[in-house]
């Protein structure tokens, strides 16, 4: 009906013949008459689009304010424009110049006319119709490419290079452009902080954001080093200057490469996956949204990327994709993909391929597509290889070598070494619950040295060896945390712990004190060595060491 | 053997749930016993069984998994007892004391007819 109120404001009353009788003051004339609205829910349009031909102003009765306006604008006669049902505009005439009414062949004439003009007026009116559309169209065409620039504008120009790891990005922008992004920066202590992030929204407003959020991390990255207290202030800084509506989810974390270690906060993001062996498992932190709500605090929680192990970082333009049946590409399936795919590249490409099908009969991407992976390489000839994290052992004192042997520090292997130490004092057949302290004993002590030791870094040994002597079994169990101050471990209190007085953890020393007869502790310069005696006389009776 | 990650399946009867864990109970099993006692937590459940009769392996960060659970379920008033344990890992909630505050039963009957 705005339509119809438009093409009404062109169809104007015809004026008054002047004292002259020309034509051409008659046209003046109608150049000055009142356009006149109509409100589309004036009882005049029904009245005129059931009409079956001019309507006479002067007879009309109605209550409507659109038949008022035209008697003051000294229309008499109102000739309809229908087309297809539908009212278009009106022709109105004022008084014929010979001041007497219309005649039925007058009326004959108009309706003839409003016949053939009505369709053509409705052709017009698509043909603007349609160039307002390609206006609009053109409009955020540019709209979409200014924010195109911008997002890659801040994308990451290269990936970074770290010995001992790969790793991959992906980035596909949806044809309206969403505000994912990425980005990596090296700190000055070798870690390097890894962003993903997505902002609510599209378009250019959603790309400024983007860019806002990226310069905000890049400015407070290297001043606070510590991703809950990036991630607070980021939302700090966006929460007063962010546009309603909008929001930015971010996952933010610090990765030690010579270590593995993983510090990270999540500020409403999708969580990372981290594939270890054929396992998927997701990296948990929780958080609002930055820009979402004032003074949101954020998690800080750690994790260690072992040898051949890959964290994947994803946006929610994969899970979130649908197929042509309405179904969505969902978690469980990415899942399903990561535990398949061997190495950081191959997931990206599992996922991408799977998407492919999945979506084979969609039209349009719907949302940005982000996937980074962060891939450790794999040391599968660790044990054979001697490189500088291999692993010296002391001297055995006399005592009968059962066995020995290195693994790399990578979390899971305590029970490799926990098995294999079981496997090796089998002769000795120890009663039940002596074995199994022991092997509690060991793989808690195996844990320490891979977490605590060595920090988690893959490429530094922990040694083992597993001694025998007619009066006692010793496991030796040795890692590269020499040369440190040792903190004095808590004693764990469950009331306390209960109570939230003291964390829920710090139960491994105690249980490794509690296995086994003896415990030693020697330090040098380089190594840690934790000792487990088990004595071998005077335990007939099988109770256990506690 | 090799680690194999905790799972957990959760199984609500009134105001009992019954945890059946299964996998190593380690750091791997935190957000796996966190999410059941969330959902058993949501469903209004008073009592809360976790059974270890498919775990051969726990060690101490397993042990932080758990202490942290009961910590919780204390809060709000939930108990929290176990079952299905080896010999081996009941003495060891013995000497850590968890014992102390979860009670211990052979196996899930015996939990469920004690009360839990």
């Amino acid at each position: 009906m705005a339509m119809f109120g438009k093409a009404l404001q062109r169809v104007r009353p015809k004026g008054r013949k002047d004292a002259s009788g020309r034509e051409a003051a008659a046209v003046t004339e109608v150049a000055q008459s009142p356009p006149v609205d109509i409100a589309p829910n004036d009882p005049i349009i029904a009245f005129f689009q059931s009409a079956s031909g001019a309507v006479d102003v002067d007879a009309l009765e109605l209550e409507s304010p659109a038949v008022t306006a035209l008697k003051e604008a000294g229309v008499k006669l109102v000739v309809p424009l229908v087309a297809q049902g539908e009212l278009i505009g009106l022709l109105n005439l004022g008084p014929r110049l010979s001041e007497r009414d219309y005649s039925g062949d007058d009326r004959k004439l108009l309706d003839n006319l409003a016949a053939q003009a009505a369709p053509a007026v409705r052709v017009g009116q698509l043909v603007q119709e349609q160039e307002a559309q390609v206006r609009d169209r053109e409009r955020l065409e540019q709209e979409m490419r200014v924010a195109t620039l911008i997002q890659q504008q801040f994308l990451p120009k290269e990936l970074p290079q770290m010995a001992g790891w790969q790793v991959s990005a992906f980035y596909r922008p949806a044809r309206a452009v969403g505000g994912d992004f990425y980005d990596f920066i090296e700190l000055s202590d070798g870690r390097i902080a890894i962003v993903a992030g997505d902002v609510t929204d599209k378009g250019v407003p959603a790309a400024l954001v983007m860019a806002s959020t990226r310069s905000i991390i890049r400015a407070e990255a290297e001043r606070l080093v510590s991703p809950s207290k990036v991630m607070e202030r980021a939302n700090d800084l966006l929460y007063p200057d962010i546009p309603a509506h909008m929001f930015v989810t971010c996952l933010y974390a610090v990765l030690d490469p010579r270590t593995g270690v993983i510090q990270f906060a999540n500020a409403g993001h999708n969580l990372p996956y981290v594939r270890i062996g054929d396992e998927v498992v997701e990296l948990r932190a929780t958080g609002m949204p930055l820009g979402l709500m004032a003074g949101s605090k954020y998690d800080e929680t750690e994790a260690t990327l072992g040898a051949g192990q890959t964290m994947l970082l994803h946006s929610d333009g994969l899970a979130e994709a649908h197929s042509a049946h309405g179904e969505m590409f969902g978690f469980p399936r990415m899942h399903e993909l990561m535990a398949k795919a061997d190495g950081g590249q191959e997931v990206i490409d599992a996922l991408l391929l799977e998407l492919d099908r999945f979506t084979a009969d969609v039209q349009e991407q719907e949302d940005d597509i982000t996937l980074v992976t962060v891939q450790r390489s794999a040391h599968s000839h660790f044990e054979e290889s001697t490189n500088a994290g291999e692993m010296t052992m002391p001297d055995t004192n006399g005592h009968r070598v059962l066995a020995e042997f290195q693994l790399p520090s990578d979390l899971g292997n305590e029970r490799e070494v926990m098995d294999r130490v079981a496997e090796a004092v089998q002769s000795l057949d120890l009663p039940g619950p002596r074995l199994e302290n022991l092997k509690t004993a060991v793989s808690e002590a195996a844990m320490n040295a891979i977490e605590h030791g060595n920090e988690g870094n893959a490429e530094l040994a922990v040694g083992v060896q597993v001694l025998l002597s007619d009066d006692d079994l010793r496991v030796l169990i040795r890692d590269f945390g020499g040369g440190r101050e040792i903190p004095e471990a808590e004693t764990p209190d469950i009331e306390a712990k209960l109570a939230g007085l003291q964390k829920p953890r710090g139960w491994g020393l105690f249980l490794i004190q509690n296995m086994v007869d003896k415990m030693e502790v020697t330090s040098d310069d380089v190594h840690h060595t934790v000792e487990l005696v088990l004595y071998l006389k005077g335990e007939a009776d099988g109770s256990d060491a506690s | 053997m090799a680690a194999t990650l905790a799972e957990a399946h959760l199984r609500i009867e009134g105001s009992t749930a019954v945890v059946d864990l299964s996998g190593d109970i380690n750091r791997s099993a935190e957000s796996v016993l966190t999410d059941a006692y969330a959902q058993a937590s949501a469903a209004g459940c008073t009592s809360i069984i976790l059974n270890f009769a498919g775990t051969e392996f726990i060690n101490s960060t397993g042990i932080a998994v758990i202490v942290g659970v009961l910590a919780k379920a204390r809060q709000e008033g939930r108990t929290v007892s176990a079952c299905g344990l080896t010999e081996h890992y009941q003495h060891i909630f013995e000497i850590t004391r968890l014992a102390d505050f979860m009670p211990m039963f052979p196996d899930e009957v015996a939990a469920r007819s004690n009360g839990s």
